[in-house]
């Protein structure tokens, strides 16, 4: 961790602290299908934040008094590995982590079609295992691709990634040391189409600074989404690939 | 939120209102149903205020005791706030430890009070490294009868300004009012079709599927945020709704509340 003195600015010669421009999102990494158990599962990297996620169902509910006569229910669990912070973090969930769960499910609940499957549940778990500012968009990132993996009808993948303040400068997805010295701090996500199903916002914005960060967190969520849209489609193009190697060896694949 | 109990008729009603501009008590889409605040009603508290809502009432009491600091803070004091849905308040509530709705709501609250600025934190310090003032803001819904958010909100802040800092209990000195800096307010609107309304009841809130919660400062500035719900937001509704809640929050602050 850097040591910030008040005068050390966020911002050298346009450049941030990690040598980012204001609009620039850390690297992102996304792999499909990383866990066999899971009926769908997803890696994701976006900068040092490192998160899986893992979606089961629709399967039965239980408890069943939970379960939904007319739909499906969704669950979602974000929880942070203990070593994936500084100083360790007692294992278990804690008050952040169930507002987190809260807003992740809500975030995705709308682009999930829970009508065609009365009485299920489609559960989400996501573990973050180091985390460094923008977890929860992480997670989000990584619940929406492993819910399209595990071929869970979905109206539209969703987005998510920060914008916020620091030393005064809008710029895009925070990394750990401007959050924590930074002035402001704003996770949205976002379908393709630009509804919008999480927002927020802690620290303090005038309201012509949030429309500046406003704008340009959703022009991060859709680099997100061709990154997204990406992952999934080199998956699927590797697998018929593969079964067409088979076909032409001569071995039946669909019996 | 949208698994409350509630009647399709009911449900339809409040739709065909919305096509003609209405709601079901009367009000206009940005009223605010009428807010009373009593500060200072218990008297074994350090700070306190009931706030009412239309007939929805929050109280909301602070206590304040010296205690350790975080050890990467030492030299700040520390902000506790809890929210109880108690069962007395709502038959959708239950006993038991607090659920995510409740853990949201203190969650925001705190958001605002701390966010703002409006405590100042390095004057709650004693002892550096050792001992600090520690606020306790517990929210305690009596009756729900919708939008908890914005008056748990008003509830806690008009509670810290009549708080004092109980010293000569403690042997530090002569008690002092706890310095309040800034007055956050949250004012919550839920998005129904395409109308935006201001503090929703119970029955607007189940219908409703989105919430967006704005939590602003004395000057104007955002200092919160949250969406509430599983639906989804344009960006159109989000500047309309952040825009009407500074006008709204100043309304509030202007009629109650005075630094």
């Amino acid at each position: 961790m850097i040591f910030m003195d008040e005068d050390l600015s966020f911002l050298k010669n346009g450049f941030r602290l990690d040598g980012r421009r204001l609009d620039e999102l850390r690297p992102i990494k996304i792999e499909v299908g990383v866990l066999s158990r899971a009926d769908g599962s997803c890696y994701i990297e976006m900068g040092d934040n490192k998160v899986i996620a893992a979606v089961y169902g629709p399967r039965e509910v239980h408890p069943r008094h939970l379960q939904k006569v007319t739909r499906a229910i969704v669950r979602f669990r974000y929880n942070m590995a203990s070593f994936s912070v500084e100083e360790r973090k007692r294992p278990g969930p804690d008050r952040r982590s169930h507002e987190v769960s809260k807003v992740s499910r809500e975030a995705l609940e709308s682009v999930i079609m829970t009508a065609y499957f009365p009485r299920s549940v489609v559960d989400i778990f996501v573990e973050v295992l180091q985390a460094d500012a923008g977890t929860r968009t992480a997670g989000i990132n990584a619940a929406s691709v492993a819910l399209a993996d595990a071929g869970i009808p979905m109206t539209s993948l969703v987005s998510a990634c920060a914008a916020g303040k620091a030393g005064g400068h809008i710029m895009l997805d925070l990394m750990k040391d401007e959050d924590n010295f930074g002035e402001a701090d704003m996770p949205i996500a976002m379908t393709p189409n630009g509804e919008i199903s999480l927002l927020q916002m802690d620290g303090n914005f005038t309201q012509e600074e949030f429309g500046k960060a406003l704008e340009l967190a959703k022009n991060g969520c859709r680099q997100i989404y061709d990154i997204q849209r990406k992952a999934l489609s080199d998956k699927y193009r590797k697998i018929s690939g593969e079964q067409s190697k088979e076909i032409a060896g001569g071995v039946e694949v669909y019996e | 939120m949208s698994d409350d109990v509630i009647s399709d008729i009911r449900k339809d009603y409040l739709y065909h209102l919305v096509l003609k501009s209405e709601r079901a008590d009367g009000r206009s889409f940005e009223e605010y149903r009428k807010i009373q605040l009593e500060q200072e009603i218990i008297r074994k508290a350090d700070g306190s205020a009931l706030v009412k809502l239309g007939n929805t009432q929050v109280m909301v009491g602070v206590k304040i005791q010296p205690g350790e600091p975080y050890s990467d803070s030492p030299n700040k004091g520390v902000i506790i706030t809890n929210a109880e849905l108690v069962p007395l308040a709502s038959p959708k509530f239950e006993p038991g430890p607090p659920n995510e709705v409740g853990i949201e709501l203190a969650r925001l609250v705190d958001r605002g009070v701390r966010e703002s600025g409006a405590l100042d934190l390095e004057a709650l310090c004693i002892t550096p490294g050792e001992k600090v003032w520690i606020i306790f803001i517990d929210i305690h819904i009596l009756d729900d009868c919708g939008n908890l958010m914005d008056a748990a909100s008003l509830g806690a802040i008009a509670a810290l300004l009549t708080a004092n800092v109980p010293a000569a209990q403690y042997g530090l000195g002569e008690d002092y009012p706890l310095p309040v800096r800034d007055i956050p307010l949250a004012t919550t609107a839920v998005v129904l079709d395409d109308a935006i309304m201001f503090d929703p009841d119970t029955d607007e809130e189940s219908v409703a599927e989105t919430k967006l919660t704005v939590i602003t400062t004395a000057n104007g500035c955002i200092c919160g945020m949250q969406k509430r719900g599983s639906g989804f937001l344009s960006s159109e509704q989000v500047y309309r709704i952040v825009d009407i809640s500074c006008e709204m929050a100043n309304e509030i602050r202007e009629k109650f509340l005075e630094v």
